[in-house]
């Protein structure tokens, strides 16, 4: 392996610039910079992370036993309202946000977003989302009655949204908050767009791009497709809800079905908004520490497309019982199937990266190994629920719970981690901890297995999604006391991976510019890198402008 | 040891590669702010059609609707000044630019008025509402969200104006107003699709 | 890693053996025709996956052992490979061509189940879904009752499926017994049907699957499928009107005045009275069901006294109100409604 010494002359800028005194508090709140943008979104997602998590074991504790009563039946359809609206909204796609806009400029030579001020605009907007999601704790049914969170479900069926079986203003607070969500994620999403496509250094043609850069421009073109169909129909439902519009109102010859067609329109893509940038990561991650090239990049962005394309035609299976007929059923059981095949190509190509490769076991590495197997089985599970007749066995039973919980945290959670001790050198200039990183991960593999395979059984055995207790004779007693112990032993690691994220914050050892001896752009800027990234704007002959730049012998532009 | 230059300076060997351009970011985030607007409105479309003739109650849109005739000349001719305006600029003759965008400015006021007329008309005369029933509920939706983008497009366009009273607008500017008058143009298409389904199909 | 996948192939076998007692809502343990089908099928799809996994998983934890990198490695990079077209295009035909065989399968299940004319000498039951109950009613024998489906046993010499025409009164609902068919959603403005044919007397246990509010959990369901004597006997019974004399249980008697004098009436049926409300549960029959509360609370008399009292103390969010009835009057209606047989 070269050393990072190489690199060294690659910017001028290598000791931090004498910073200005400047107030910390105002730099932070009014900075348009998109690396401290990114940082915001991750730790605002974090602290959401950990509040949405403190749901789940609430909920992972009433469900342990059955017949328990450790909250009312209306705490815990609050809790699952919040949980699921919190991971996904303000979570996961924060997040994953936050690590596109400081990775993005950096990977594609760029010395920020293409617009700066609407990338503040957009993390504000939905910092406020989750906020007033929050509030509705105080204000849902005005400000005398606290505790009063949405209790709608996170997809909130009509007519269940409608004023006469939701009375109180916590569902209003659940509609704004998603609203504004989105439009802070339509707003990002024109920026990744923007970005990629005007901002891009010399030579970085569009198949020169890190697949990482690619997989964000998909993901933000899903957003305007598919984020604004959600948009469109909380503007629908709020009418319904303060102007007596009757868009859902059953009564009236309003249609519950419209809206869980507008719903899914929006929330089967949400789930690839939520797991390209996850691939993303997985196609910088595992080429490094396997120590080889990605394997047919070409075939990754065509899959990549493909996926955009036909994830826009697969809501319906989250609709298999609505009764929508055997032909409409039909077609998108086939829809859903198909995807199966580009997502098999990514699969087989991170394969063929390993293989042959010589692989370096650092955090990153477990998490992305993890994330193989578990998205490997969370898409298994994926085409047994689109076989329509399984599915209408499966479909809203405990079954699908582990299903996609297989997914956003087996995969998504997974590579969000992997990430983390990936870039955090690039992000703070300290290491990670490796010896805490790897606790963080064998507690969170071990916790992660016990709740989600068990989880797979009572789905299974008749269990229903939502229920807040249970009889002891169905027999899914003790399969949810392991799926409960599990989350603990989840709730543990996370916690450790926030002491870690803290402690090597202050103790880590210094990082330098290319601490994995990587080959993408970021890695030659020092670490964390200058306000205005690059000192001399860079030019590019390949994909792996820094594999040229140590191989100069042997140069990627020699191949592509 | 790698010299420190080689990363910026590879590239374009032999000067093979044609020179590297990459699109205005004006056009290319306007392009994207308008998918996403067009999806909003394709779900409202959507409702609309879903819900033609599933009123329970009336009025019907055959018996409150007129076509909107003078209006819609009114807008769709305001994507013809608007377009002057910015071949105008490109030109550098800011007269003319001022001209045209006074003459959109107005056009878009003229299709404000008629659509508030007609409100007027249907809320007064027809009693119909948003909560009248589903034709109410989806024919105030869609028009008011179209109606809204209108002002907001308007708003813009006011602006723009000022500035060129102001003086301050310059030729080089002719892009940034292009960008503008692709959000415009998007208002008129819309209201081509709005058209024919509120007023052709569903009447 | 995941070395979990056991877990689906293993609970079909395993759990489809004896054990349907200890597991009374098994999708692995069939007893309708619907639910079998489903149940095939999920036999081929489980096995499909199972392959794939396998294969997978097991080449890629052979490459993850074979190569990593050992101490004493050479500071080389390993060779670069960039991609091969005849690997890549081997890894895409073959998933389609497993896609496509997977779901001609799947269309095959789907028309078989949902595409059938529904058959002449079917039982037909509408079900109307309700926060938080399940209306019966049984338009061939004029019968109304709620939350205990009785169902004839249908064998190949005598077929007599049920068949449910489904709608809701509120919110979205989704009736799901595992063991006889598949879910399906219970939708306000729209008729969902479905049908099962049971093959063996017995109690099939079943809930709502779709959230419908604040005691979705408990919204229970029982098919009692019965021989077609036994179902006879107990049409016969179900179509009697309700008992109005109580001679020997003056208590009931006056029970019966309470409950007509109070806005009890206004929600419930009780055939042949004045009350005739339908946002409550038909109590023509009561004391012949087992249980109350949509299933989640056993009919016995003291429990029958504390749900008059205070429905929400048992079951939060409930939407009967309590009716704030003196002690005596809480027996009364108790022991009139445990009189309704």
């Amino acid at each position: 392996m070269s050393t990072t010494r190489a690199l060294d002359g690659i910017d001028e800028t290598l000791a931090p610039q004498g910073r200005r005194e400047r107030n910390l508090i105002y730099e932070w709140l009014s900075t348009v910079d998109h690396k401290k943008i990114g940082i915001l979104y991750i730790v605002y997602s974090l602290i959401f992370l950990l509040i949405a998590g403190f749901e789940a074991m609430l909920m992972r504790i009433q469900l342990a036993v059955p017949d328990n009563h450790f909250v009312s039946p209306q705490t815990f359809n609050e809790l699952f309202t919040m949980h699921g609206t919190t991971m996904v909204f303000f979570v996961g796609m924060p997040i994953l946000f936050g690590f596109g806009n400081y990775l993005v400029p950096l990977m594609i030579g760029a010395r920020d977003m293409a617009f700066p001020r609407l990338n503040a605009f957009s993390f504000w907007i939905s910092a406020f989302a989750g906020l007033l999601l929050y509030f509705s704790y105080f204000g849902g049914s005005g400000l005398y009655a606290a505790g009063s969170a949405p209790s709608v479900g996170w997809f909130a069926y009509a007519p269940l949204t409608a004023k006469v079986f939701s009375p109180g203003h916590s569902t209003d607070y659940w509609t704004l908050a998603i609203f504004l969500s989105g439009i802070g994620s339509i707003g990002a999403a024109v920026n990744f767009v923007t970005t990629i496509v005007c901002m891009r250094c010399k030579g970085m043609r569009f198949g020169r791009m890190p697949l990482l850069v690619w997989l964000y421009l998909v993901t933000a073109c899903l957003v305007f497709v598919a984020v604004s169909p959600l948009t469109a129909a909380q503007i629908m439902l709020t009418l319904d809800r303060y102007l007596g519009a009757h868009f859902f109102d059953t009564q009236a010859g309003g249609s519950a079905v419209l809206w869980m067609h507008f719903f899914w329109i929006f929330g089967h893509p949400e789930v690839y908004i939520l797991v390209l940038p996850a691939f993303g990561f997985a196609s910088e991650i595992i080429p490094v520490f396997s120590r080889k090239a990605i394997f047919g990049y070409p075939a990754m962005v065509g899959a990549t497309v493909a996926i955009g394309f036909i994830s826009l035609g697969v809501w319906a299976h989250h609709m298999f019982t609505v009764g929508l007929g055997p032909s409409a059923n039909t077609f998108f059981v086939f829809a859903t199937m198909v995807i199966s095949v580009p997502t098999g190509i990514k699969i087989f190509n991170w394969l063929a990266t390993i293989w042959g490769g010589k692989l370096i076991f650092k955090t990153p590495m477990l998490f992305s190994i993890a994330f193989l197997f578990q998205f490997l089985i969370g898409g298994l599970t994926g085409i047994m629920l689109s076989v329509a007749p399984f599915d209408w066995q499966l479909g809203n039973s405990y079954f699908v719970v582990a299903h996609f919980h297989y997914i956003l945290v087996g995969a998504i959670l997974s590579m969000i981690f992997a990430a983390f001790y990936y870039w955090y050198p690039k992000m703070t200039g300290r290491m990670l901890s490796e010896t805490i990183g790897k606790w963080h991960f064998w507690l969170f593999i071990i916790g992660f297995h016990l709740t989600f395979d068990f989880m797979h059984i009572p789905g299974l055995l008749g269990m229903p999604r939502r229920i807040y207790t249970y009889e002891a004779n169905r027999g899914w007693g003790t399969l949810n006391m392991i799926v409960s112990i599990g989350a603990a032993i989840q709730a543990i690691s996370i916690l450790i991976f926030a002491y870690n994220l803290v402690h090597s914050y202050f103790k880590g050892k210094a990082a330098g510019h290319d601490p994995w001896d990587a080959w993408t752009l970021e890695w030659s800027t020092p670490s964390p890198p200058p306000d205005y990234n690059f000192a001399v704007e860079p030019a590019v002959n390949s994909r792996r402008p820094l594999w040229d730049l140590k191989h100069p012998d042997d140069p990627d532009s020699d191949y592509e | 040891m790698m010299s420190a230059a080689a990363i910026h300076t590879a590239g374009a060997p032999g000067g093979r590669e044609t020179p590297w351009r990459q699109p205005y970011r004006g056009t290319v985030g306007m392009a994207c702010l308008i998918a996403a607007e067009a999806s909003i409105f394709i779900i409202f479309v959507v409702a609309y059609i879903f819900y033609i003739g599933k009123s329970l109650s009336g009025p019907t849109p055959a018996e409150v609707l007129e076509l909107p005739i003078f209006g819609t000349i009114c807008l769709l001719s305001s994507s013809i000044t608007v377009h002057f305006a910015v071949s105008a600029l490109r030109k550098g003759n800011l007269r003319g630019c001022t001209l045209n965008l006074a003459g959109t400015v107005l056009l878009g006021l003229i299709f404000l008025g008629s659509t508030a007329q007609e409100w007027y008309h249907l809320i007064h005369d027809d009693g119909l509402t948003i909560q009248t029933n589903l034709f109410g509920t989806t024919y105030y939706s869609l028009v008011g969200l179209h109606a809204s983008h209108v002002v907001v497009g308007l708003i813009l366009l006011s602006l723009t104006l000022a500035f060129c009273l102001m003086g301050r607008v310059k030729q080089e500017h002719a892009e940034k107003l292009e960008t503008l008058s692709l959000y415009w143009h998007f208002v008129d298409g819309v209201w081509v699709v709005v058209f024919l389904v509120v007023y052709v199909l569903g009447r | 890693m995941a070395r979990h996948w056991w877990v689906a192939p293993c609970a079909a076998s395993f759990f489809a053996g004896e054990a349907f007692a200890e597991y009374p809502a098994n999708i692995f343990a069939p007893a309708a025709t619907p639910a079998h089908s489903i149940f095939d099928l999920s036999m081929l799809v489980l096995s499909v996956t199972l392959g794939i996994f396998l294969t997978v998983a097991g080449l890629l934890t052979y490459a993850l052992i074979r190569f990593r990198q050992r101490p004493g490695d050479s500071n080389e990079e390993p060779p670069q490979i960039y991609g091969s077209d005849q690997i890549e295009l081997s890894w895409t035909v073959i998933p389609i061509l497993i896609v496509v065989m997977l779901f001609l399968t799947t269309a095959r299940v789907i028309l078989g189940t949902q595409a059938i004319p529904k058959p002449k000498n079917a039982m037909n039951v509408t079900v109307v879904g309700h926060q938080f109950w399940w209306e019966f009613r049984y338009p061939q024998y004029g019968i109304v009752t709620a939350n205990e489906l009785h169902v004839p046993v249908s064998t190949a010499a005598h077929p007599e499926p049920t068949y449910l025409t489904m709608t809701s009164a509120d919110v979205v609902h989704s009736f799901w017994v595992p063991r006889l068919a598949g879910k399906t959603d219970v939708i306000p403005d729209r008729v969902n049907t479905m049908w099962f044919n049971p093959h063996k007397p017995g109690l099939y246990l079943g809930q709502c699957a779709q959230y419908c509010g604040a005691q979705h959990a408990t919204m229970l369901i029982r098919v009692y499928a019965q021989t077609p004597a036994q179902f006879m006997a107990w049409v016969r019974q179900q179509q009697q009107p309700a008992q109005q004399s109580f001679p020997g249980d003056p208590l009931a008697a006056e029970g019966e005045q309470v409950f007509m004098h109070n806005a009890c009436i206004n929600c419930h049926t009780i055939a042949g009275t004045a009350a005739t409300g339908r946002d409550g549960p038909d109590l023509t029959h009561l004391a012949s069901r087992q249980t109350i509360a949509s299933g989640s609370i056993p009919n016995t008399p003291a429990n029958l006294r504390k749900w008059i009292e205070d429905p929400s103390a048992m079951r939060p969010g409930t939407l009967m109100p309590a009716m704030h009835l003196s002690q005596h009057d809480v027996d009364a209606v108790a022991a009139y409604l445990t009189e309704l047989r």
